[in-house]
């Protein structure tokens, strides 16, 4: 099993939306498309340098005028093309990779299992109902308890209300992880890395693939 | 963006796709997997409903199996599908011929014809 904090492939990339993917033996999956325009590695941090080791990549294309004049003394600094985002990476220390090579879709292969990260959707201020699937009361008879919270807990004894407990508040826009999604297929020449099932967030959303 | 998602689904489609109407009768021609054993499954009747959505058009056939319906839905881009023969044009003023549910007899596969 792959350490969790050093998954040896990774890559970011951006949601394009779902669709289905047919094999040859006629079988339907639904996939979603992440197009993965190539990601270049900016840096490493060594053990010795930094006090610990792992990868900065690059992804997406920027022009200079729009950044600000620290991202382009650090990319002067780092020799290399302005990139929109920059992520680390966590890797062990005899991972392999060079500072300005570039990772391709072609990282990831049919049938393996990855990680997909992603920001979700988020649906604002949420009741109870939605954001923790509670039971709606009865919509007629005379009740008015249609969606509300309900109790909260006893009276006097325990007297206040338990840590953690399930209450209306914001909703989505987390980060969210979703572990063993299988690879369906690529196609290096676009750039597209297919996922079956659904990744978290919108459509052109920065997405994190890496190996589970 | 959606693009890359209609050129995707552009390139699963079947280009020798068959064509027929509802109404039809068609005989259609599936590859099954039976045990490890190939083989082709031929199931002819009525096409009762077309979908049509793209790479998942799909569509529907209708016969009477001693005295009760069976319906078969296929996909029209399914590689599987080996061949679909026309047996016979329907002339239909509907898109779906749901209404055959409910008829029992001779007139439970009855549809004028088409030249």
């Amino acid at each position: 099993m792959v350490n969790k904090m050093n998954p040896n492939k990774f890559m970011l990339g951006k949601k394009i939306g779902m669709t289905q993917l047919m094999d040859d033996e006629g079988v339907v999956s639904p996939v979603t498309v992440i197009e993965v325009n190539t990601n270049t590695i900016l840096t490493i941090k060594t053990k010795e340098a930094d006090g610990y080791s792992a990868v900065v990549v690059g992804y997406g294309d920027v022009a200079e005028k729009r950044l600000n004049k620290p991202k382009v003394g650090q990319f002067k600094l780092w020799n290399a093309k302005p990139v929109k985002v920059i992520k680390e990476f966590r890797v062990s220390e005899d991972h392999g990779f060079e500072k300005g090579q570039t990772i391709d879709v072609s990282v990831f292969e049919k049938d393996q299992k990855v990680s997909v990260k992603g920001r979700t959707i988020g649906k604002g201020f949420a009741g109870t109902v939605k954001r923790w699937n509670f039971a709606c009361g009865p919509m007629t008879h005379g009740s008015k308890s249609h969606r509300i919270t309900g109790s909260i807990g006893a009276g006097t004894t325990p007297g206040r209300v338990l840590r953690g407990k399930k209450m209306p508040g914001h909703m989505g826009d987390k980060n969210r992880t979703i572990k063993n999604l299988v690879v369906v297929g690529n196609n290096v020449e676009k750039g597209l890395l297919y996922v079956k099932g659904a990744v978290p967030g919108k459509k052109g959303n920065l997405i994190e693939v890496t190996s589970t | 963006m959606s693009n890359i998602i209609d050129e995707l689904e552009k390139e699963q489609l079947n280009k020798q796709a068959p064509s027929f109407r509802v109404g039809d009768s068609v005989a259609v021609f599936k590859e099954i997997l039976e045990g490890k054993k190939k083989r082709i499954q031929r199931f002819e009747g009525l096409v009762t409903k077309i979908q049509n959505t793209g790479v998942r058009t799909l569509f529907t056939v209708r016969r009477i199996v001693d005295g009760i319906g069976v319906e078969k839905s296929y996909l029209l881009h399914s590689p599987l599908l080996s061949k679909v023969e026309v047996k016979q044009k329907g002339k239909v003023r509907r898109a779906r011929l749901f209404y055959l549910r409910d008829r029992v007899g001779k007139k439970a596969t009855r549809v004028k014809k088409r030249d």
